[in-house]
Parts: structure tokens; C-alpha cells; sequence
């Protein structure tokens, strides 16, 4: 399969805001972007799935609560049950973890506000599908912005995901929500399911970002779908 | 038809900023002696008469709470 080959889905669903950046970090990264809408049964025959941030049906019972009853979740679910990487960003990863896809929970800001800024991470796993193009330790500067992205789960959670080495980045410089241990984004127990607050897909062309320090997870991905 | 309501909390080891705000302002608005507050929700439902005590159950253990954060109750007003 030729990189062109590898064909990376975007989920759109009534609120979504970032799936016409995540499609174009698909297109920089040199994988086939796919289209794919909320009320989609069916996958199309994509090797990934991308759930991207915003305020899917508009967020009115809980982050991403509503979106996880999506018919393109349910084929989402299943196909990462049986190991397809899936990648959620901001509401993304709130819908992820509220389809139970990654454990935790996603909840308001400590400080209540909503915060838009230029955020330093440290890359802590990489080893899996989505960050193995990063160096351990390598700091990245990426844009963080919402209002709930304080990552919460009961202590015996949070000890299993670090034990594991199952988080992914974490914040440095400043926590921006009060996320427990600074955490920005972890994966599930096979490393393919990826979930993080800051938006990488916003971060992959000093042009339009701060950095292009995102990109790596795209490339990433494709090393995966693309075998050298 | 019955309704029903499903209050939905969250738990007291989770940390609650909106309550937290509510109860930082309200000294300021002159209301002393309140020490805590803890903000929630509350759904009402109109309910089929054969929807039984189980299913309501599913439905706030599954969509209306997350019992990762939350915790809920429900409860039969009319009937």
C-alpha cells in the first residue's frame, strides 16, 4: 500500500468545528482524507478514523454524551475493538471516552474559563500508533482551547493508565484545566485509540500554527498503515 | 404516563468549580453561613406507564449520568 493508499476518515457531526483541519493534517501527512457524517453506518473502508474537536450536537447533555449514540460511533467502536487506530481531539476525546473507547472523563475547566492558548507538552509515550514519530520527552508546542478539558478518573484508573505507560502527553508550563497529573492525552491498553485536548491538527504548518510539532501524529499514524 | 425525575450529582470526591463559584459569590451577594455548594441537574421525563424501574435505571446509568463523575437518582412524581 503506497502512503496515498492509506485513507484516514474524519467524523463531521452537527457542531464539529476542527474536521476541515483535520482533513488537511490527512492531506499534509500524505494519507487519502475521507469524509464521514455522523449518521454514516459504514466507514467506507478507511484504515483510521480521526473524531475531531468542536461541540457535536451541540454538547447540551454532557461533552461528546450524545455524539457516542452516533450510528458512525457504533461502527467506530466496533472497528477499534478490533484494532483500527482511532484518534479523538478536544471533543473528540471527550466522545471517546464517553463511548468508553478510553476510561476517564472529560470535565469543566478548574479555573471556569474557557482557555484558547499556545500550550508546551511532553511527549511521554512513543511507542504508540499515533506518536512514534516523536522523540520521549520531546516538549511540542500546540494549541490548546475548551472549557472542559480537565481530565478526571478515580485514583486506581490514573495509577493503571501510568503504570501502563499509557499517557501521552502531558502539560508543561502550566496546567491549563487542572487535568489530575497534567494530562493531556492518553491511549488504550493496545496503544491505537488515542485521545488528547490540544489540537494537533492545528499545528502542522508554522504558517497557520505555532509550530507544525502536531504533524507527528499523523505521520505517525501512517508509519503504522504504511509499513516501510 | 408518569413522570419522572432523575436527579444527577456530582460526586463529593470530584472536584465541582461551578458549585465552588456559586458558593464563592454568594458572601459577596450578603448570604452568610453556606459553606458548600454543589451544582447538578435535573431531568423530567414523561414516562409510558409499562417503561419499568429497570429501564429508567439504564437510562441514567448510561446517557443522562456518567457515573465516572457522577451520581444519580430516580424517582416516580406521578403516576
Amino acid at each position: 500500500m503506497s502512503a496515498a493508499g492509506a485513507r484516514i476518515g474524519v467524523i463531521t457531526f452537527p457542531g464539529s468545528l476542527d474536521d476541515g483541519d483535520a482533513r488537511r493534517a490527512v492531506r499534509r501527512s500524505g494519507a487519502s482524507e475521507v469524509s464521514l457524517w455522523h449518521a454514516d453506518a459504514d466507514l467506507r473502508g478507511v484504515d483510521a478514523v480521526i473524531v475531531p474537536g468542536g461541540f457535536s450536537y451541540g454538547d447540551y447533555l454532557r461533552c461528546g454524551a450524545i455524539a457516542k449514540f452516533a450510528p458512525v460511533m457504533t461502527e467506530v467502536v466496533r472497528a477499534a475493538e478490533r484494532g483500527m487506530p482511532v484518534l479523538g481531539v478536544c471533543n473528540g476525546f471527550q466522545v471517546l471516552c464517553e463511548a468508553g473507547l478510553l476510561p476517564g472523563v472529560l470535565t469543566r475547566n478548574e479555573g471556569l474559563h474557557y482557555v484558547c492558548r499556545d500550550q508546551w507538552l511532553r511527549a511521554e509515550n512513543t511507542t504508540s500508533t499515533w506518536t512514534t514519530r516523536y522523540e520521549p520527552g520531546a516538549d511540542l508546542l500546540i494549541p490548546v482551547k475548551h472549557g472542559e478539558g480537565c481530565y478526571v478518573a478515580d485514583e486506581s484508573t490514573l495509577d493503571e493508565i501510568e503504570g501502563e505507560g499509557r499517557v501521552l502527553f502531558r502539560y508543561v508550563d502550566g496546567n491549563p484545566n487542572g487535568s489530575r497529573r497534567d494530562i493531556a492525552g492518553i491511549t488504550d491498553a493496545r496503544g491505537r485509540v488515542a485521545g488528547l485536548m490540544p489540537h494537533p491538527e492545528h499545528a502542522i504548518d508554522p504558517l497557520t500554527g505555532p509550530t507544525d510539532d502536531g504533524l507527528g501524529m499523523f505521520l505517525s499514524a501512517l508509519d503504522t498503515l504504511v509499513p516501510a | 404516563m408518569a413522570r419522572v425525575v432523575v436527579d444527577v450529582m456530582p460526586k463529593q470526591e470530584i472536584l465541582d468549580p461551578q458549585g465552588q463559584a456559586v458558593a464563592n459569590a454568594l458572601p459577596r451577594q450578603g448570604f452568610e453561613g453556606i459553606s458548600q455548594v454543589r451544582q447538578g441537574k435535573r431531568f423530567e421525563l414523561e414516562v409510558a406507564d409499562d417503561v419499568d424501574d429497570d429501564t429508567l435505571a439504564r437510562i441514567a446509568e448510561s446517557f443522562l449520568a456518567n457515573p465516572v463523575i457522577e451520581d444519580w437518582s430516580v424517582r416516580r412524581v406521578e403516576s
